[in-house]
């Protein structure tokens, strides 16, 4: 039950908490009242089935909650994982290092060597503070772009990593152009000759997200999020009321299944029950299977074969009445 | 609404009143007729209002205009063939907030006397022939959905074939959020189209009207080759309001404001609606191609210095 405890429970984990912490204070009295086994076992059997039943029953605003677990793995988690030996790169050759956007060389074996990009979010408050809790600021989409366009010149296929509440809206932001620095990430995503594979492993915070997510092929993990607004600002804006966060995130279909469906994006990776925080290296294996086997197809293409594919999945994405 | 049916009314109204109890001229007929500066608080008379371009003469304020003006406004009359005019958006989310998405759409129609977002169509502009595309913001302010994106790629292709200049006029308050994600991918989609249209060579301007946010900006409206804002548009990404309660801090009186755009380089010229369409004009001539491509590789470049003399002359 270590797991549980050392973890911090989600709202809608409560109840399994609570049963955990009953099953420890059970355990602790075993020794001196050996009667108690039996109890012991049937709330174990309970804990196991409440488990099992509260995770296939997720609402996406538990989804929500998970997708944005302070415990989940972050762009460098999987970095490091996959590339031990990952050679980092930094900024945009115009003054300034965005924390909040990571990349640099990984060699993901079997001859597969990759420009990976990323945000990041930060683990403690230092570090939030310092990758500006996964914003980038417009500089943070250069230096992405400036990665882009290394992998194109040395025919490198590129992976990115989407974990981001959005771009960071400030007055420095603003000032430097937030808007066109993820408009030409857009245009120039969409040109490369390159094979670019997108993973959302957390939140897909809209245009702060897509700035890095214009792919031949995108994945979410199955507790990942993508929105085109926060589920908080559309429930602002459409219900004026804070309270329908939960509303907002069920009507925006924001979790990875409805996104499956809606033709968006090719496939769904599968997370340890729980989500990713309880075993990242599971998750990170998967993750890394995943984009192996999208990229293994996409190499064999031709540079225009794979600018065209990329262009024309983006072209046919839309729903529409003619009359 | 002309002067002589405003009299016919007003006539009309005397001999009602005449006759009935005294009722006071509906809301709707005095709206109708006056408008007050949102600027300077002056009150207009609408068709002063309308023949001036919808901006105030007395301080300059340029309104929000529908797509159906801006388009009587720029180009030669009777030269606008629009594409797509019957292209409307599904409910793809089956989406519903506090009302639902199909019911918004049928009141936006009503309330903007338009049937999306973005019209789209090609024109000549003094003469020029142009692909023009308008955005309305009276139409759920502007938001970029399914068809917006559809339209505007459309519009781009259009242009490729045609090998002539591409306008967009952007007002918008961003991306259309009961289309969800599919609303996202529609900046892609538009840049996407946009990349193929910048290696023919053509000229795309964009022009930035009140107000244009969010997904618009973070896609097609930022990346004209050339870019115009109206005076006293609003233009960014994050509307001012998210930004303040995430800085904490005031923001500058101007913050936003095209002027402030242009002192910080986001765009190439403040220019005042009744000076737009000549402006366009030189830009297009500046940018005319003079010969095609296979012409240019004809001519030895040791005399190339002495052609572009001719050509500029
Ligand atoms: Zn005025």
């Amino acid at each position: 039950m270590a797991e549980v405890k050392r973890q911090v429970p989600l709202e809608f984990e409560k109840p399994l908490s609570v049963l955990a912490q009953q099953i420890d204070n059970l355990e602790a009295q075993l020794q001196e009242q050996p009667d108690l086994e039996p109890e012991l076992r049937h709330l174990k059997e309970q804990y196991t089935s409440l488990r099992k039943s509260l995770y296939s029953n997720l609402r996406p605003i538990d989804r929500l909650a998970i997708a944005r677990h302070p415990e989940r793995p972050y762009t460098r988690d999987y970095f490091e994982r996959w590339d031990s030996q990952w050679i980092e790169l930094h900024g945009d050759r115009h003054g300034t290092d965005d924390s909040a956007m990571v990349g640099g060389l990984l060699d993901l074996g079997n001859d597969l060597k990759v420009i990976a990009v990323g945000t990041q979010k930060g683990r403690n408050i230092k570090e939030k503070q310092s990758c500006n809790f996964g914003m980038p600021q417009p500089e943070g989409y250069a230096k992405a772009l400036r990665l882009f366009k290394h992998a194109e010149k040395f025919g490198l296929p590129i992976v990115t990593l989407i974990d981001t509440p959005g771009a960071y809206p400030g007055l420095a932001a603003e000032e430097h152009n937030q808007a066109q620095a993820i408009a030409i990430n857009l245009l120039e995503l969409s040109g490369l000759t390159v094979p670019v594979v997108a993973v959302v492993t957390g939140e897909g915070g809209s245009g702060g997200a897509l700035a890095i997510g214009v792919a031949n092929r995108i994945l979410m993990l199955e507790h990942s999020v993508y929105s085109v607004i926060s589920p908080e600002g559309c429930a602002s804006i459409l219900w004026r009321s804070a309270d329908k966060v939960s509303d907002a995130a069920q009507s925006m279909k924001i979790t990875a299944r409805e996104i499956l469906e809606l033709g968006v994006i090719d496939g769904i990776i599968t997370e340890p029950l729980g989500g990713a925080h309880k075993d990242p290296e599971a998750t990170a294996k998967a993750a890394k299977a995943a984009i192996v086997s999208q990229l293994s197809e996409l190499v064999k293409l031709s540079g225009s074969e794979v600018r065209h594919d990329r262009q024309h999945k983006f072209r046919s994405m839309g729903k529409w009445r003619d009359q | 609404m002309d002067l002589k049916d405003w009299f016919a009314k007003r006539r009309e109204r005397r001999e009602r009143e005449n006759l009935e109890v005294k009722q006071l001229l509906p809301t709707e007929d005095y709206c109708a007729l006056w408008k007050r500066c949102f600027q300077c608080r002056e009150l207009l008379y609408t068709r002063d209002l309308r023949s001036n371009l919808q901006v105030c003469p007395h301080c300059q304020y340029h309104f929000c205009i529908g797509a159906p003006d801006r388009i009587e406004q720029l180009c030669d009359p009777g030269t606008f063939e629009e594409i797509d005019a019957e292209m409307r958006s599904s409910d793809p989310l089956e989406f519903i907030d506090t009302e639902s998405y199909r019911k918004r759409q049928v009141a936006a129609e009503k309330k903007s006397g338009v049937v999306e977002a973005i019209m789209t169509g090609t024109c000549k502009m003094n003469g020029h022939l142009t692909a023009l595309g308008v955005m309305d913001f009276a139409f759920f302010g502007g938001s970029m959905g399914s068809v917006v994106g559809e339209k505007v790629a459309r519009l781009v292709e259009r242009a490729i074939e045609l090998s002539c200049p591409l306008i967009i006029i952007s007002s918008s308050g961003g991306a259309r959020m009961q289309e969800g994600i599919l609303s996202l991918m529609q900046l892609a989609k538009t840049s996407s189209a946009l990349k193929s249209y910048y290696e023919t060579g053509n000229l795309y301007i964009s022009i930035l009207s009140e107000p244009t946010f969010g997904g618009v900006t973070a896609s097609f409206a930022m990346l004209g080759d050339i870019i115009i804002a109206e005076p006293g548009a609003r233009v960014g990404f994050a509307g001012r309001r998210v930004i303040e309660q995430t800085i904490r801090q005031k923001l500058p009186a101007d913050f936003q404001t095209a002027e402030y755009l242009l002192k910080h380089g986001q765009v190439d010229m403040v220019i005042h609606r009744n000076e737009l369409k000549d402006m366009l004009t030189k830009l297009f001539e500046f940018h005319q191609k003079k010969n095609s491509d296979k012409d240019k590789t004809l001519v030895p470049s040791s005399s190339l210095s002495s052609s572009k003399k001719a050509g500029g002359k």
